[in-house]
């Protein structure tokens, strides 16, 4: 009569816990890839950035000495991409909370953890997928990774690996607001100063001073920056002030811990916060 | 020792038993000492108005939420303290499908069966037979979006089977159905229970808990008013009730003065323009005299009838008020469930 549900014990907890989470990854990418507008729109959002900045502004308004804009912008593309892509965890979270679907993988001998993992791992294969399509245009409008492929690989894992921080800051509003639409308009009013106040789009050696300070302190830019730094392999003409560098006495290496310092951080704080809302959520 | 053995289960304990069950969403008073038995392998009717903490204690013994004050066990396993283990003893339908749109039906429960821990063949083969005993083997391989409502509900009840579950809470089964599917429920109900499956179920329809439940606790405002077999809870308000409804409404007063002692306190119900009267076993002695008093007093009847009392009768001299209506509580059910409250009234 009882049913033979596995209750798990000590090491092959662990076990679980994965398999449980990569059940709902699954679930979560097939609802991707069967509703063909959020698939469509995911994509067309980060095409029309790069196509405008490409060729709207083309280099005419932001020349950048010694380096083609559009390796330049790829770079900021990705890295905004990522972040942009990261709301799916929240929005999906308040959609599943209100379809009662939640209710009923609490209900089951599921690690608890699992939904949240699987959630972000979803969203992580979707930005995964979306960057490549990036990269795939950057190619045919003139971008190119000129460091290698060591360094192009560095370049897609730490945007993808900014997305995935982001998707728990997503997580944890998703979860407090819980109302799709609510949590979609929240989302955006946080995620456009975050993104344009930064070096992602154009140098900020062109932006008043107080902004440029406000920029040069921003994560996103130190996150654009380093990306582009893997990306070309090189600091900009210091000459005329254009560095990838946000601050004196920044070198490369720097560059890539505060990244990761930056990523953990976001990790840190916001994993435990999504993990307790999510507890209390019921 | 003698002292513990006699402390032990027996044979005929009860697999759900809640003690002053409390729930507080901050100043609401969801629950407000809750007592309940259920027996093994009995179909438990929990019955109440919307609002009258049904769904609160549906999702404290499902280890969905966690009760503010008193405790309950399920299968014995306590619901906070054993929350894990219990988990794999029960299955849970809500009022609101809860399956994935986008997935297949096959597919959806194939996941439930992956996330009771199932292999990938068990879990197949498990999702198969459910679908197959449900009848919706044609349409496994249809994503559940495309799915009647009728099916839908059938899918989710589904859902909650294939971990094999020794109990099974329903939160409103029916709520939204159409007649036809309701009846298909319920016999899927009967049959779940003759294969020894416990079941708990909450209802605001009296028919429903009076057709499926062999207990039936009545709950209003968080607390249990009454409980017993239908036939207990018929016999609480006392033999038969005689129901009148005047031809002209504006002689309601005028026939209630008329009729002032006879039998116990009259329910009222404005709307319909009729008033009920438990009587007691001498019902039809009284008739008469009820049938000349009226005439006498020149008050017109549009109807008169005397019948054994319904739930519905019950449940309005317990509480005052119908099952349907919906008391002021309302919002203690749930939070963030607003929106699929709209959509099951839809």
């Amino acid at each position: 009569m009882s049913g033979g549900s596995v209750t798990p014990v000590g090491g092959s907890r662990l076990k679980w816990a994965f398999a449980d989470a990569m059940v709902i990854t699954r679930r979560n990418l097939l609802r991707f890839i069967r509703i063909p507008a959020l698939f469509v729109f995911s994509v067309v959002q980060p095409l029309m950035f790069v196509l405008l900045f490409r060729y709207v502004f083309g280099g005419n308004l932001v020349p950048i000495p010694g380096v083609n804009y559009v390796n330049f912008l790829l770079p900021g593309i990705f890295v905004q991409t990522a972040i942009f892509g990261s709301t799916n965890t929240g929005i999906g979270l308040a959609e599943d909370l209100g379809s009662g679907i939640i209710d009923r993988f609490r209900s089951l001998p599921m690690a608890r953890s699992g939904v949240l993992a699987g959630r972000t791992f979803a969203d992580l294969g979707r930005n995964l997928v979306v960057v490549g399509l990036m990269i795939a245009v950057g190619y045919l409008v003139g971008f190119s990774f000129q460091a290698g492929p060591f360094n192009a690989l560095a370049a897609v894992g730490l945007s993808l690996a900014v997305g995935y921080s982001f998707s728990w800051v997503s997580a944890s509003i998703g979860l407090a607001i819980k109302d799709t639409e609510s949590v979609q308009a929240a989302s955006f009013t946080w995620i456009f100063p975050l993104t344009f106040m930064s070096s992602a789009l154009v140098p900020v050696t062109g932006m008043p001073k107080v902004l440029q300070a406000v920029a040069r302190n921003n994560p996103v830019t130190i996150w654009a920056n380093t990306v582009r730094y893997l990306t070309i392999g090189r600091v900009y003409d210091p000459v005329h002030h254009v560095s990838i560098l946000p601050a004196p006495g920044d070198t490369p290496a720097s560059l890539v811990v505060k990244s990761s310092l930056w990523i953990l951080a976001l990790l840190l704080v916001f994993i435990p916060v999504s993990v307790r809302t999510y507890r209390k959520v019921a | 020792m003698s002292a513990g053995a006699a402390r032990l289960p027996a044979v005929d304990s009860p697999i759900i038993r809640t003690e002053q069950l409390v729930k507080h969403f901050g100043a609401v008073q969801a629950l407000k000492g809750v007592d309940l038995e259920v027996a093994a392998g009995s179909v438990f009717g929990l019955l109440g108005p919307n609002g009258a903490g049904k769904t609160t204690a549906v999702r404290i013994l499902t280890t969905l939420i966690e009760p503010t004050g008193g405790r309950a066990e399920v299968a014995g396993f306590d619901v906070v303290k054993d929350a894990e283990k219990l988990r794999g003893q029960i299955g849970l339908a809500g009022q609101f499908a809860a399956v994935e749109q986008h997935l297949t039906g096959l597919e959806n429960l194939e996941m439930v069966g992956r996330l009771y821990h199932l292999g990938k063949a068990e879990a197949r083969r498990r999702a198969t037979e459910v679908l197959d005993r449900f009848g919706l083997s044609e349409a496994a391989n249809r994503p559940a979006r495309t799915y009647s409502g009728g099916m839908k509900r059938r899918l989710d009840l589904g859902a909650s089977l294939v971990g094999r579950p020794r109990v099974l809470f329903l939160d409103e089964p029916t709520t939204g159905l159409d007649p036809r599917s309701r009846l298909g429920l319920w016999e899927m109900i009967r049959e779940l229970q003759s294969e020894g499956i416990t079941l708990l179920l909450t209802t605001q329809y009296l028919e429903e808990a009076d057709t499926l439940a062999d207990k039936i606790a009545v709950i209003d405002l968080g607390t249990v008013i009454a409980h017993g077999t239908s036939d207990e809870l018929k016999d609480q308000i006392g033999g038969e009730v005689l129901e009148l409804r005047v031809a002209d409404r504006s002689q309601m007063g005028h026939a209630m003065t008329t009729l002032a002692g006879v039998g116990g306190t009259p329910v009222i119900d404005e709307v319909a323009g009729s008033f009920k009267i438990p009587v007691g076993v001498q019902g039809a002695s009284l008739l008469s005299e009820v049938v000349r008093r009226l005439d006498d007093a020149g008050v017109k009847l549009a109807d008169l009838a005397l019948h054994r009392p319904t739930l519905d009768d019950v449940f309005l001299s317990l509480t005052g008020h119908t099952a349907e209506e919906e008391t002021g509580e309302g919002a203690a059910q749930g939070r963030g469930r607003r929106k699929r409250k709209k959509e099951g009234a839809a």
